[in-house]
């Protein structure tokens, strides 16, 4: 008899991102045989922190394999404490948008590379990393459906807020997106507002673009984060539920679907 | 917020840390989402030292309340302090 819960492994591996670079991720999968699609989970700003991990290990839990990179590994000593690296980075004013996707995509390769695959891929990220979903979604080939969740600064409203190492407003390259798009946004969040949220809705509806945005009331940015006060229970438990009916349809798989072959 | 935006002051000082006492010349100075507060957003400190790489700091997360408030104690120490460390006039040397 198949116990209703099931294993998991997790470890941080060794993987290549942009241009080769040797660096870490966080990587966990179904311990059972079978294949799993696999999702590449993106950290926010503050850093690859344990609330990310948590989140791959959910994924795992729920049948998929997934990969979050330590996106600020090039920067970091070795085991020094992710919090102290996130700080030095943001000082620095970040990591530029093209490394990240290749780490993004190196990461998707990982996935595909393992025997347990089966080849579809999902990207989330939140925060920051909702942005880099979506210009991962324009930029970046392979993604079977990606998840938004309450990334800040899709739209730029002043173009001073563009650098080398943020050019283009994701916004600017809706045209380009190549896949389904899940958003996942809190009416009270500043960033992205209540009016950014309808002008990238009304972008993408524009453009003929497969998406599905979900709004909450009575929540804010990061509500999602257990750790922190913005949590709201309610609407995060439906916020996942949103996430997982997501992944299932357009990855093609389910934990219970897996389990059955 | 979710940004990069950082105030940077110059500072003379030292700070301790994981390693014990260090020299610092940098503050880096945000209002964002905390790495560990439970709050929203916090006004965060991380004290550094640039000039030899910035590679350790010592990191406050603060309300923003609370940071108000610690900045006009700051202010505070400092004019009660300087009043009582003033160098006292020198004294005239007996002749």
């Amino acid at each position: 008899m198949m116990s209703y819960y099931q294993g998991l492994t997790a470890e941080v591996v060794p993987f290549r991102g942009h241009n080769g670079d040797q660096g870490e991720a966080y990587y966990a999968r179904p311990t059972r045989a079978g294949k799993f699609p696999g999702v590449v989970v993106i950290h926010h700003i503050p850093g690859w922190c344990e609330w990310t991990t948590e989140v791959v290990r959910k994924f795992a839990h729920h049948g998929y394999a997934a990969i979050s990179p330590h996106l600020y590994f090039r920067e970091g000593n070795p085991g020094e404490a992710p919090d102290d690296l996130g700080a030095r980075i943001r000082a620095a004013g970040g990591v530029a948008d093209a490394q990240v996707m290749g780490d993004v995509a190196a990461a998707m390769a990982y996935l595909r590379a393992q025997p347990n695959a089966t080849g579809k891929i999902g990207v989330i990220g939140f925060c920051s990393g909702g942005r880099h979903t979506y210009l991962a979604t324009c930029t970046l080939s392979g993604i079977d459906a990606a998840v938004d969740c309450w990334g800040g600064n899709v739209i730029v409203d002043n173009p001073k807020d563009l650098n080398d190492k943020r050019p283009v407003a994701p916004i600017d390259l809706t045209e380009k997106m190549n896949c389904p798009l899940l958003g996942i946004f809190g009416n009270d969040d500043h960033n992205p507002t209540a009016d950014q949220v309808n002008r990238t809705e009304a972008m993408l509806k524009k453009l003929g673009k497969n998406y599905e945005f979900h709004r909450y009331n009575g929540a804010g940015h990061a509500f999602f984060n257990w750790q922190r006060d913005a949590y709201r229970p309610e609407q995060a438990l439906d916020g996942w539920s949103k996430v997982f009916n997501f992944f299932n349809r357009h990855l093609a798989a389910s934990a219970s679907s897996i389990a059955a072959e | 917020m979710c940004s990069y935006i950082v105030e940077k002051a110059a500072l003379v000082g030292s700070a301790k840390g994981r390693k014990g006492w260090m020299k610092i010349d940098t503050a880096n100075v945000y209002f964002d989402h905390p790495y560990h507060s439970t709050l929203d957003h916090v006004l965060a400190i991380d004290f550094t030292n640039e000039g030899e790489g910035g590679r350790d700091r010592v990191a406050v997360e603060l309300s923003a309340e609370s940071a108000r408030a610690l900045v006009d104690r700051i202010l505070a120490a400092l004019a009660s302090g300087e009043i009582a460390h003033a160098a006292p006039a020198m004294p005239v040397a007996a002749e």
